[in-house]
């Protein structure tokens, strides 16, 4: 049995439907939204600021801090009881691991910018929703970065390398693997991966490739809300 | 935080606003959205000027408490994140999350506003319990009425997930057309004396300068299931009363303004 | 072979290609790799000559030497105070920086700048570590009485004092207020309070606006 026909109707590259706004959280240096089917994920950007506690300032450079939370409501199943998890302090850290390489905050040394994203609700996918939205919110606060950070989760569920996995594809019974994938725009960079599953090392660079190839229209939606949002209302 | 403390109190006494808001007006929008979340059995975000919250109704089934062996039960808790305000750290409740959670909480379950027996499937054993989740996304100012109105939207729009009959199991993917038993629909307004005038819906920075302030949650018929008195100055029984009256008009507008949302939808 | 590959004044996104080829230079916020020129910020494009460069449409303030700054006084010190500048980094504001007369040894400074007074200033001195000094006492520096203070992004503080201080007059004429605009974003206004709210507006109005073109007519239809 071969996964060919996705559960919901999907081709194998094609992406859900995505939706971006920017500075959604009006008191936050910068901030956004950023949809993709029913995984919403908010970020906002306050910094740079001054950083505690003093044993984490870094004279070279300011510092990036990541801080990933999903609402007690937004699990499929049980409320999600608050306070970090486990999970939630490591997708914190490989956010941080994912926009660094884009960052530039040298020119504040011993501050640091913290990136809060809250999930309102979740569908899979949730770590590629909140580094591509804090890649948003990130530009519109004005941080300097080289590069656009544009995520997706790509796999395998039953033989087929496939792009954008839903929770229903993750949860499929038989052999699934699951990659989160963050990308840089310019270069074709991969500065997150992380796997979960069964797959063989051929598959898993075709899953890349695929990343690389869908990252593009995250890209495209992430330029556009920033884009809007500087949109003029009236044609001069 | 910038805080105009002395333009702020100064003009509050001539009933005079920095935005030129009247003391008894609340900004504009004032937007109600619900179901904004499908994860939640009932969702709402409220939008009062520029403050943004969300709340999200959580059910489970549960074995009731043994002093009430014949009702469900509920709970409101309140997230103070800190993307809505500079003011916020990641971390444990502070006490205004704490405050904010107990008198909203406070507003609902002691004007008995759902009927808890209605809750209880079988008695002493399987009970609904409801947790309604209050998460600030941007903080400008009276996170007490937009969260009051949010946990409300949140309530009606509830609906209970499906039970499998022979398992007991929930399906959380499924709902019924089954809503929440609310018998009341309490409104919580909080009123602020600032430079000895009374307001309402303030803004963060009027939030910084008040004497004292009333929360008073109160239903259509006027009847106050909850108040709470918060500010570092006393106030008269005068006073009590004059805020009391003003929250309760303000309830009303509203609670209009809920109706007229949930009506389009 | 070498060509721009944007608009004058088009928004930028950071990463995006401005011109390629080695015939053009990197400006303010942009970055030369291989023979792209890249943006390295969210803002709006410009030419000038053979320079590409970006202006960014907000942003964190970066302290600079003589820069007029609005502050917070946070803390009192031995000998002076500390003002937040409504950056990651607080300024110091000696006691001979902030006044000319002779301050006795144990006086109380709170009596001359309390917690919570905001001042006038300009930066005096500003470290690799963004340590910073601040003084008090040239002309036009005070502490501040009365009025209300707002908040803009500081990338859009040219555009509210606009071409040889055009727009900022504009806006005190029309609204008779007083209006100092600090360099960090801080901007003090004193007035009537309606003036005061006019003046607001019409500051707010250019920041969200500060990418349109004809402006100055905007501002000045809105305020009259």
């Amino acid at each position: 049995m071969v996964y060919k026909e996705r559960l919901d109707g999907r081709k194998i590259d094609e992406l859900r439907p995505m939706e971006a706004k920017v500075g959604v959280v009006p008191s936050a240096d910068g901030s956004a939204s950023f949809k993709s089917g029913k995984t919403w994920a908010i970020a906002a950007v306050r910094g740079p600021r001054e950083l505690f506690p003093r044993f984490l300032q870094n004279p070279q450079k300011g510092m990036l801090r990541c801080h990933y939370g999903m609402m007690p409501f937004s699990g499929s199943g049980e409320r999600i009881r608050p306070g970090s998890s486990r999970r939630a302090q490591e997708i914190s850290m490989v956010m941080m691991n994912a926009l660094e390489p884009v960052v530039d905050l040298s020119a504040f040394p011993n501050a640091v910018v913290d990136v809060f994203v809250d999930l309102p609700q979740t569908d899979a996918g949730t770590r590629c929703a909140a580094i591509t939205a804090a890649s948003m919110a990130l530009a519109h606060a004005g941080i300097p970065m080289k590069d656009m950070i544009s995520s997706v989760a790509v796999g395998q569920v039953d033989g087929t390398v496939l792009a954008d996995l839903t929770y229903n594809e993750e949860a499929y019974d038989a052999i699934v693997s699951d990659i989160p994938v963050a990308v840089l725009h310019n270069s074709k960079e991969i500065s997150l991966l992380q796997m979960d599953g069964e797959i063989s090392k051929d598959d898993l660079i075709k899953a890349l490739e695929l990343a690389q190839q869908v990252s593009e229209k995250v890209y495209e939606v992430q330029m556009k809300a920033l884009k809007d949002y500087y949109a003029k209302e009236e044609k001069q | 935080m910038i805080t105009n403390k002395t333009a702020i109190s100064d003009l509050a006494k001539q009933e005079k606003r920095l935005d030129m808001r009247n003391l008894t007006d609340y900004r504009e929008p004032i937007v109600i959205d619900t179901n904004i979340s499908w994860t939640a059995e009932g969702s709402a975000r409220v939008q009062i000027g520029n403050t943004v919250v969300m709340a999200g109704v959580k059910l489970s089934l549960e074995k009731p408490y043994n002093d009430t062996p014949n009702e469900g039960g509920i709970m409101v808790n309140a997230e103070l994140r800190p993307m809505s305000s500079e003011e916020y750290e990641s971390g444990p409740p502070s006490i205004k999350a704490v405050e904010l959670s107990r008198v909203i909480d406070r507003g609902i379950r002691e004007a008995k506003a759902i009927d808890m027996k209605k809750l209880c499937l079988e008695p002493g054993e399987k009970a609904w319990f409801v947790i309604v989740d209050i998460i600030t996304i941007n903080d400008e100012g009276n996170l007490f009425d937009a969260s009051g109105l949010a946990v409300l939207a949140a309530m009606k729009s509830a609906r209970f997930p499906v039970v499998d009959k022979e398992t007991g199991a929930i399906n959380y993917k499924e709902k019924t057309e089954q809503k929440l038993p609310l018998t009341k629909e309490p409104v919580s307004v909080t009123v602020y004396k600032v430079g000895g005038k009374l307001l309402v819906d303030p803004s963060k920075q009027e939030e910084e300068v008040y004497d004292a302030r009333l929360t008073v949650a109160s239903d259509s018929n006027g009847v106050i299931s909850a108040i709470q008195k918060g500010g570092p100055n006393p106030l008269t029984v005068d006073e009590i009363g004059q805020m009391a009256d003003l929250a309760a008009e303000k309830a009303n507008f509203l609670r209009e303004k809920l109706n007229s949302f949930l009506k389009e939808n | 072979m070498s060509q721009i590959l944007v608009e004058e004044r088009s928004v930028i996104i950071p990463g995006e290609v401005l011109a390629e080829g080695m015939d053009y230079l990197p400006g303010d916020n942009t970055y030369r790799e291989n023979d792209k020129i890249y943006s390295k910020v969210l803002g709006l494009a410009s030419v000038s000559g053979r320079v590409l460069k970006v202006t960014a449409l907000a942003g964190p303030y970066v302290p600079k030497f003589e820069d007029k700054i609005i502050c917070q006084v946070t803390d009192i010190l031995m000998s002076g105070w500390r003002v937040n500048t409504n950056t990651a980094y607080s300024a110091v504001l000696n006691v001979k920086d902030a006044t000319q007369r002779y301050i006795k040894k144990e006086e109380d400074l709170s009596k001359i700048l309390a917690i919570g007074d905001y001042v006038v200033v300009k930066i005096t001195q500003v470290t690799s570590q963004n340590l910073i000094d601040v003084t008090m006492k040239l002309p036009g520096l005070r502490k501040i009485e009365g009025g209300r203070i707002i908040k803009v992004n500081c990338q859009k503080v040219p555009r509210v004092i606009g071409k040889k201080a055009s727009m900022i007059s504009l806006i005190k004429e029309k609204t008779g207020c007083e209006i100092t605009v600090g360099q960090n974003g801080l901007i003090w206004i004193k007035g009537t309070p309606e003036g005061e709210f006019k003046a607001e507006q019409a500051i707010k109005m250019i920041e969200n606006k500060s990418h349109y073109e004809g402006l100055t007519v905007k501002v000045e239809e809105f305020l009259s």
